[in-house]
């Protein structure tokens, strides 16, 4: 790596101490001597392992659970079903005034994903789990699913989540967050080239090393002590206290480095229940997702789809740009509506363009619920954003790199979302781009700067 | 049949923190008697070095060698709330409540500093070794040792100090979407240079050279790391990742790593990283997120360099060889 400190040394001081320094780390002695404590380095006396009864189908009603045979089963302490849980539907941004409440804890009457958590059972070790979830049986009526966006937007789809009532969630702006900005049809109409392109993408895993997982311990004094690797400590605190109707000063929680997060470690997923377990059993209980659990049950990031219409003139302007995107929530919000809203932000990129028009949809589904995942709500719309340029460019007979710099934000440009820019900076990433890959561009655009004029 | 070159570039930009803001986070520090200081917070350390930081973003702040700073964290039961560790929001967030508890902490510890030397406080400066001096006179000091004991047992003051952070939330209007999403953004530019087998349709990422504007690179061996790895993460989401290879089809879905496809060892592309600053405004020390952007601008760049090379545009991700190979059989009839 290489710090090139000639660009915006104007504006920087470069007098201090500690920062700055490339310091060791105080605990990678720790990581690399295998020293370092993670949640599941604990091991309790009595501690039960939980593992889950899963949902089979994609859409279904459940007619009957019969939990006896399970029961019986050697080394089962207790079974758990949604009437356990004090407050079953949640969803985790109602901290944030983002509901409504979407998501069950354990599935009541109905799911709407394969691999729906239905029953927990709670067992002396993880074999005597495993084996008791398989001998629940569930009786399911199997009801039509819908898994592509385009179809779950139809009128007539198979509703996915009733408690949103239709297949998209409902933003104050109505079935999608809006942003607009000039006339974009005046912008196409005086375009030179007018080029409408789609782009899609695919759920992805977070993959970190150490998967998704806590372990609850029933204090003597009435508390829970919860060793866990969540990336946000008192917001899953919190909506556990709301989950399990119990006071939030009976929640203590622990965390410490955590064997990777990349945004999968946000939903409030095992603690409840494990906690849960551990109140109504009094015995330390240990919850953590198998690989198969954390590829195909963990939330993934979204699979979007993002439809972008640019007008551009022979110059290389962009005059103006409309976008579509959609979020793939799967079948419950999690922080889905948050990441559809965030591309509304973000759109049309680092662009100034005088004519914009957004809108950006979270679709339901019946898949795994998706989630935060690093860079989500941004990540594919710069990959369709990105691609979409080359092609403007190439459409023009531009060099891909020089069409950018004609077009580039900078400082005190308006945004499509009404904010001037500040601090821009990427005209300088992209001049030292060309040097650094002998990609060269024309001699006025190696001498542009973010900088307002006259300043 | 050939292996074919290409090359491809992207621009872009990525906000630092929750957006729209509205995502709190506070932090408490104070000196132990022997004048070594604790920084309290509950934000979690994913691995990428959050506790370092917030180590050097104190000792900076109260004038110390960053090894008299020990740094406890993620326990709800001593530390003050934080929103979370995401949004690429640590170390802006994190990092401005702890300067903020640690200047206050440091007016304490020059206020002691002061009465053991008999002079104003305002004259008072640190030397970042462990010692107060007066200014211009720097034969009169006193070491951050003795303050800390003076204040513990004769001057009965509480070296410390709260911090706290907050973007007031942003509301977006209805039917124009005016709104304030972030208060800075980072920028990149990267450039992929690939080989595509036309026959096979794997790619190959020879090299990536990755410019990254990040504020303040606070320590620059952690901004490294964090860089090359995300770097790699987008050649990885580019080409080979996804729990849905049929997307929307719900089948064929990995369930371990021989599955679910990564690039290893033998994959990993030249990387160049090149980092510039241009400090924030309300950063601290300047600092930016990249966290998240640094995964960011290596898919589009590696897809462009994939058209550059065989003359097709895969529009979906991941770009498989199987995508490829349709690709280039339907361009050839």
């Amino acid at each position: 790596m290489e710090l090139r400190k000639s660009y915006f040394a104007d504006v920087r001081k470069d007098d201090l101490h500690e920062i700055g320094q490339a310091r060791p780390r105080s605990d990678s002695p720790g990581h690399v001597t295998g020293k370092t404590a993670f949640f599941a380095d604990r091991n309790f006396p009595g501690m039960l392992h939980l593992k889950m009864v899963r949902s089979p189908h994609h859409h279904a009603r459940i007619r009957s659970i019969d939990t006896s045979e399970a029961e019986k089963h050697p080394g089962v302490v207790k079974v758990l079903t949604a009437k356990d849980v004090p407050h079953n539907v949640y969803t985790i941004l109602i901290l944030i005034q983002v509901g409504p409440e979407d998501e069950t804890v354990l599935a009541d009457g109905k799911v709407r994903w394969r691999g729906e958590a239905v029953v927990a059972v709670l067992a002396e070790t993880e074999r005597a789990a495993q084996e008791a979830a398989a001998k629940v049986k569930v009786d399911y009526e199997v009801l039509p699913a819908v898994f592509d966006m385009e179809e779950a937007l139809k009128p007539g789809a198979p509703i996915v989540n009733e408690y949103h009532g239709q297949n998209y969630y409902l933003y104050d702006s109505g079935e999608c967050r809006k942003v607009r900005f000039g006339d974009v049809e005046a912008g196409f109409a005086e375009a030179d080239h007018v080029l409408e392109q789609s782009y899609q993408s695919s759920p992805i895993e977070h993959a970190p090393t150490e998967t998704t997982g806590c372990i609850v311990v029933p204090e003597g004094n009435d508390r829970f002590t919860c060793h866990t690797n969540t990336q946000a400590m008192f917001f899953t605190l919190d909506n556990t206290s709301i989950i399990l109707q119990m006071p939030g000063s009976k929640l203590h929680f622990v965390g410490g480095t955590v064997g990777g997060g990349f945004g999968g470690k946000v939903d409030v997923i095992v603690e409840p229940i494990a906690i849960l377990g551990a109140k109504l059993t009094g015995r330390p209980v240990c919850f953590v997702y198998s690989r198969e659990e954390e590829m195909q049950i963990s939330s993934p990031r979204a699979a979007e789809k993002v439809v972008i219409k640019d007008g551009v003139m022979k110059d290389g302007r962009i005059v103006a740009r409309k976008v579509t995107g959609y979020t793939d929530a799967g079948a419950y919000s999690r922080h889905s509506p948050y990441g559809a809203q965030k591309g509304a932000g973000h759109y049309p990129g680092p662009y100034t363009i005088p004519n914009v028009w957004i809108d950006t949809y979270c679709v339901y589904t019946n898949r795994t619920p998706s989630s935060a995942m690093r860079g989500f709500g941004v990540t594919i719309g710069d990959f369709a954003l990105e691609v979409q340029m080359d092609k403007l460019a190439r459409l023009i007979g531009m060099d891909p790199l020089e069409f950018r710099f004609i077009n580039a934000y900078r400082d005190g440009d308006m945004k499509a979302h009404r904010q001037p820019t500040e601090g821009a900076a990427l005209i300088e990433c992209m001049q030292e781009a060309s040097r650094a890959a002998n990609w060269p561009v024309a001699e006025k655009y190696m001498a542009m700067s973010s900088y307002v004029k006259g300043t | 049949m050939a292996i074919r070159r290409g090359r491809g570039v992207a621009a872009i930009n990525y906000p630092t923190g929750m957006n729209l803001g509205g995502d709190p986070t506070q932090a408490l520090v104070h000196s132990t008697p022997t004048g070594n200081f604790m920084v309290t917070l509950s934000s979690v350390d994913l691995g990428q070095g959050m506790k370092q930081i917030m180590a050097q973003i104190c000792a900076e702040t109260i004038g110390v060698p960053t090894d008299r700073v020990v740094v406890d964290t993620a326990d709800t039961d001593t530390g003050p709330h934080c929103m979370g560790t995401f949004a690429s929001r640590g170390t802006h967030r994190a990092g401005n409540a702890v300067i903020q508890a640690a200047k206050e902490a440091r007016q304490v510890m020059l206020e002691v500093a002061a009465e053991e030397l008999e002079v104003n406080a305002s004259d008072l400066e640190t030397d970042g070794q462990g010692n107060i001096l007066v200014k211009g006179a720097p034969q009169k000091s006193i070491s951050i040792f003795d303050v800390a004991l003076s204040a513990h047992f004769k001057r009965g003051r509480s070296i410390s100090g709260r911090g706290m952070f907050l973007i007031p939330r942003s509301y977006p209007e209805k039917e124009t979407g005016a709104m304030k999403p972030s208060t800075c953004y980072a920028h990149a530019c990267t450039v992929a240079e690939v080989e595509v087998d036309d026959e096979t349709g794997e790619v190959t990422v020879l090299t990536v050279k990755n410019v990254f504007e990040i504020g303040r690179a606070l320590n620059p061996k952690m901004v490294e790391q964090q860089l090359v790895g995300g770097s790699w993460m987008g050649i990885s989401h580019a080409l080979y990742e996804t729990t849905e290879p049929y997307y929307p089809n719900r089948d064929h879905g990995g369930t371990d790593f021989n599955q679910y496809l990564m690039p290893g060892p033998g994959d990993l592309a030249e990387t160049e990283i090149i980092v510039l600053e241009r400090p924030s405004a309300d950063g601290p020390y300047g600092a930016k997120g990249p966290g998240e952007m640094c995964a960011n601008p290596q898919i589009p760049a590696v897809a462009n360099a994939v058209f550059d090379a065989v003359g097709v545009r895969i529009d979906t991700l991941p770009i498989t060889p199987e995508r490829i190979l349709r690709a280039l059989k339907a361009q050839a009839n």
